[in-house]
């Protein structure tokens, strides 16, 4: 395959950027996306070029590391994670707008990498139950019902990519937070900290920056791992409940 | 805006219903027009009633505005930059909610001197809607104005009454599509109900 790629490059947070146009060729349409660009950075090289700074981790689709907005969509236009994104889902021939993600709370360092350590701080300002360290506990000591162990674990699939922000007109985090919230507060070991986990971590989103929700629903429809888009009401009942209990 | 939204949507529920008394005919569309007044008596006084709705009314969409223009500032400064490669985003009733919102309150200035404090109205006499609302439809300008108003309502309601649910937790993914339907079906009946208004008076069907 022969594309033409338009590929943001910035080459620090605070110099100004611009769409760079590259043609690619030789692309095996087996290729992820991230290999295509594997091949671009090697040719890059090879001219004695900047490669271009992209994330990436597992490239299996696991830890979220990879994100990049393709064609204006977070993750390109399937529904996956760009390093499980192929080139067959594109045509011989095309032109490829690859950006990096846009929030304010989501900076960028360099060309395709953004900080996405907004996203730890909310986590550690209430993502976590208070157990006791030591042996892992026996694994049927706290009964879990079924229903509540799938809503569970629907919402622990996210992968802190950050794609729902991305493609939120808002930059909102609010899908990213509801699945964290609601993975934890419907599960009994995460009851202790019900009330001040859905506070503390809404308290947190906001402090970072991210926007407002107007629910658009372009996250939901962005989020390479399916959380749903009423995850977000179940988080403001968290949070309407836990207000009235006054923590 | 989803507490504010929701008592302007309850009123227009109730406001649409009277306004279609206007098919009774004069007598009846103002006599109950009189009885609004009236409404409290002899708790209240004569007239008290509609000043406590008017006075919940503005504050309603005071709030409701100063809230949608506090979430817009914040939304724009969340997404400072664009994206080079563009699309369109959400539905056509999401994407309208800000400037469907702006024609909503121009609306709602103009309603209140059209046919409360009658200062713009071409017949302008009180206690007498009726007569004045028949006037009133009979200048076309008045009448796109109105139905392009109600349009706007329709698609704020679409998105609005949906989003209201989201926000204030009442949605589940079983209820999802129930609430939708919903937002569909209200925003449909509020924008035929108000319509009609001006629609029967152009074709004659109430003069
Ligand atoms: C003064 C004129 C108005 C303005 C400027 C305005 C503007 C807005 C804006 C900017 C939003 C938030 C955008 C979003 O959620 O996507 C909104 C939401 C909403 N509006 Fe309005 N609007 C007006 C009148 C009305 C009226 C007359 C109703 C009554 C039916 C209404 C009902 C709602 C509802 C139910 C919501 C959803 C609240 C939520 O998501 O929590 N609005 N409005
Ligand atoms: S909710 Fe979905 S899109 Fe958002 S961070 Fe989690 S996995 Fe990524
Ligand atoms: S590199 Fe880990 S999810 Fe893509």
């Amino acid at each position: 395959m022969k594309l033409t790629l338009r590929i943001w490059r910035q080459t620090g947070p605070d110099e100004p950027g611009r769409m760079t146009t590259y043609d690619v060729t030789g692309i095996s349409p087996d290729m992820s996306f991230l290999e295509m660009l594997d091949h671009l950075n090697e040719e890059l090289i090879l001219a004695g070029d900047e490669p271009v700074a992209f994330d990436h981790d597992c490239r299996e689709g696991i830890c979220g590391a990879c994100g990049m907005v393709i064609n204006g969509r977070a993750h390109g236009p399937e529904r996956t994670t760009t390093c499980q994104l192929h080139m067959r889902h594109f045509t011989d021939g095309d032109t490829i707008d690859v950006e990096p993600w846009r929030a304010a709370a989501f900076p960028v360092v360099k060309d395709l990498v953004v900080d996405r350590s907004a996203f730890d701080r909310i986590i550690g300002s209430g993502g976590y139950i208070t157990a006791p360290t030591g042996a892992a506990p026996e694994a049927h000591a706290t009964a879990v019902p079924k229903p509540v162990a799938d809503t569970a674990f629907e919402h622990a699939e996210c992968i802190g990519c950050g794609a729902c922000v991305a493609a939120c007109p808002n930059g909102s985090a609010m899908l990213f937070t509801s699945a964290k919230v609601v993975h934890l507060n419907v599960l009994p070991q995460g009851a202790p900290e019900r009330e001040s986990r859905v506070l503390d971590m809404v308290g947190a989103m906001d402090a970072e920056g991210f926007g407002g929700c107007t629910n658009t629903g372009e996250c939901a429809t962005a989020c390479p791992k399916g959380i749903p888009l009423p995850s977000i009401a179940a988080m403001n009942r968290e949070y309407l409940r836990a207000l009235s209990k006054g923590r | 805006m989803a507490v504010t939204g929701v008592a302007m949507l309850l009123f227009l529920v109730g406001h649409m219903l009277g306004n279609l008394k206007i098919f009774f005919g004069a007598p009846e569309f103002n006599a109950y027009a009189a009885w609004l007044r009236t409404i409290g008596e002899p708790v209240l006084h004569y007239g008290w009633f509609l000043w406590l709705m008017r006075l919940g009314l503005v504050a309603a969409v005071v709030l409701h505005g100063v809230a949608a223009y506090q979430l817009s500032r914040r939304d724009r400064a969340a997404r400072p930059a664009k994206y080079a490669h563009r699309r369109q985003r959400a539905s056509y009733a999401t994407r309208t909610m800000r400037w469907g919102g702006v024609i909503l309150a121009l609306f709602i200035v103009w309603h209140i001197l059209d046919l409360t404090t009658l200062t713009v109205n071409p017949r302008g006499q009180a206690h007498h809607p009726y007569e004045n609302i028949v006037a009133d439809f009979r200048n076309w300008y008045a009448d796109v104005f109105y139905i392009v108003a109600m349009l706007a309502l329709g698609l704020h309601i679409r998105h609005g009454f949906w989003s209201a649910a989201q926000t204030l937790g009442a949605n589940n993914a079983r209820r999802d599509r129930a609430l939708k339907a919903l937002a569909n079906a209200l925003a449909l009946v509020l924008t035929c109900g108000f319509i009609a208004v001006p629609v029967a008076v152009m074709t004659g069907v109430v003069s």
